[in-house]
């Protein structure tokens, strides 16, 4: 199996370079952006496994909106969002009920830090449930 | 108009009307062009009814009859305790204007007091008196509170900034101590440059609000000497010149040497570093920087033209506020304080000067301070 290809967007270079770190050693291929914009133009010419987005962006929500475009161009790849939420305003950001998940298109939604093994098996939990990874082990290691 | 409402509370018809009277139409002009303020009048013939009466609309002037039947206006005055201190003034009405009568009224909060009989003349000058009190208060409150919103807002963007970097920073170590993240020694290293840059970034954004702090409280010695411009320029891109030369731009000073001024040689160094550092940041590879300073028929100009990313209008024009950094896809890689500018402004206006930007996106920026009051030592000029 290829290595699976995951989106990585933030408007902050650090935490983009972190969670593409963390994804490469976990043996998944990483296309980074740095913004709205360019993550929409990264979609136009590949279909990610999996997309992991900053929540707040140039707007408050434009983690919200990128992850509606991705699930309007491809409905399968599972988005996972970071938020700063907790951390600014000790509240906890989970899409709790069904009808919450309904419109937070997001399967799931993490807390800055995240820490590297807490993003790793996330990722490996969306490509697991979608089919995109068969068995945890096989991640071309 | 802000309009005022005064309850008159006197078991006297007579008094009630006559007072109705003098203030129907009754206008009072604010100091310093305040504007007018006019007046609702409402009446009680009893403190009960008076009690009545505030519980449905709340008067911010009242004329308190000292007695009255059943409660007097003393014991009133006792009852209506604290609200006196908030946006009610009490103007104790009484026909035996005795110091021991003053006194107690005071004791219980009343603003003045005015003897019975009165002339429509003397209740107006009294009501204007409480009038302008009134409105001073609630403008001194208003202040208060944008004082408390605008500080508010500061340290919650402060915050902010200053979490950021910590979150990056541990963002690294997380990846440096997680045994399930291999990266190379180089990335080790990488990771670990960049952690100290984000730092230095931090100690930068503290030194600045110090200086920001001290600027504006006033506390900073200020030595005004003779300096020489063109060394304190000099040395400003001597500063920037590794920064530059690692992206292939070119820094240019055009300044007549020595220029002297008068003036705080710390100040001076902290405006010429903040405007060609800045203009080396937000350039593009390869650009260039002109700096170039001159003496003027109004002062001293400090030019610093870029090639770099340049700004809207709009952008520009709320650049010199603090933390107002301009934040889109093109700085989103680029450190800054927030505080830089805001500080540039604030200095300049110690000078009697100002700071301002001329841009067009795409292509550059042009920062330009005039110092106005910089006249060189033994000029004779301004002080």
């Amino acid at each position: 199996m290829s290595k699976a290809k995951i989106l990585v967007v933030d408007d902050d270079p650090d935490v983009v370079e972190q969670v593409s770190l963390v994804l490469d050693s976990g043996g998944y291929e990483v296309v980074s952006a740095g913004g709205v914009e360019e993550a929409e133009q990264a979609l136009l010419s590949f279909r990610p496994d999996a997309a992991v987005l900053d929540l707040m962006m140039e707007q408050q929500d434009s983690g919200f909106v990128l992850c509606h475009e991705i699930k309007r161009l491809y409905p399968d790849t599972p988005v996972i969002l970071l938020t700063s939420v907790k951390a600014a305003t000790g509240m906890s950001f989970e899409p709790a009920s069904a009808e919450q998940a309904g419109w937070v298109k997001a399967e799931k939604i993490l807390d800055k830090p995240v820490r590297p093994e807490q993003l790793l098996r996330e990722v490996e939990a969306q490509l697991v449930r979608t089919g995109k990874l068969s068995h945890p082990a096989g991640k071309g290691h | 108009m802000d309009v005022l409402r005064i309850l008159i509370v006197d078991d006297e018809p007579g008094l009630r009307m006559g007072a109705a009277r003098a203030l129907r139409d009754f206008q009072v002009s604010l100091p310093d062009g305040g504007g007018e303020v006019g007046f609702v009048l409402d009446e009680a013939d009893s403190a009960e009814a008076a009690a009545a009466r505030m519980a449905a609309e709340r008067p911010q002037i009242m004329l308190l009859d000292h007695r009255l039947p059943g409660m007097s206006g003393t014991d009133f005055l006792d009852k209506l305790g604290l609200e006196i201190n908030g946006d009610l003034l009490v103007i104790m009405i009484t026909a035996y204007a005795s110091l021991e009568t003053a006194v107690a009224a005071a004791k219980r909060g009343a603003y003045d007091l005015l003897a019975k009989p009165f002339t429509p003349e003397e209740l107006r000058g009294m009501v204007r008196k409480a009038a302008i009190r009134v409105m001073l208060q609630r403008q001194a409150r208003k202040l208060a509170e944008e004082k408390r919103r605008v500080r508010f807002e500061f340290v919650r963007v402060l915050a902010h900034e200053l979490k950021s970097p910590l979150g990056a920073i541990e963002g690294y170590l997380n990846i440096c101590v997680s045994p399930e993240v291999r990266v190379s020694e180089e990335k080790r290293r990488e990771m670990i440059a960049r952690s100290i840059e984000r730092l230095a970034g931090m100690r930068q954004l503290i030194t600045d609000l110090l200086d920001l702090t001290r600027i504006e409280s006033g506390e900073k010695k200020r030595e005004l000497v003779a300096v020489d411009l063109a060394a304190v320029a000099r040395e400003a891109v001597e500063n920037v010149l590794p920064q530059a030369a690692a992206r292939g731009i070119t820094v240019n000073l055009d300044c007549p040497a020595p220029l002297e001024v008068r003036a705080d040689r710390g100040e001076l160094a902290i405006i010429v570093n903040n405007l060609v550092s800045n203009a080396v940041k937000y350039n593009r590879d390869g650009g260039r920087v002109d700096a170039r300073i001159r003496r003027t028929p109004e002062g001293v100009e400090i030019a610093v033209a870029d090639t770099g990313i340049g700004m809207t209008a709009e952008e520009a024009g709320r650049l010199f506020k603090e933390f107002s950094r301009i934040r889109n896809a093109r700085t989103s890689g680029i450190d800054g304080s927030g505080l830089g500018l805001s500080i540039v402004r604030k200095l300049a206006e110690l000078y009697r000067g100002e700071a301002s930007v001329r841009s067009v996106p795409g292509e550059g920026s042009t920062f330009t301070v005039l110092l106005r009051e910089v006249s060189p030592p033994g000029a004779g000029g301004k002080p």
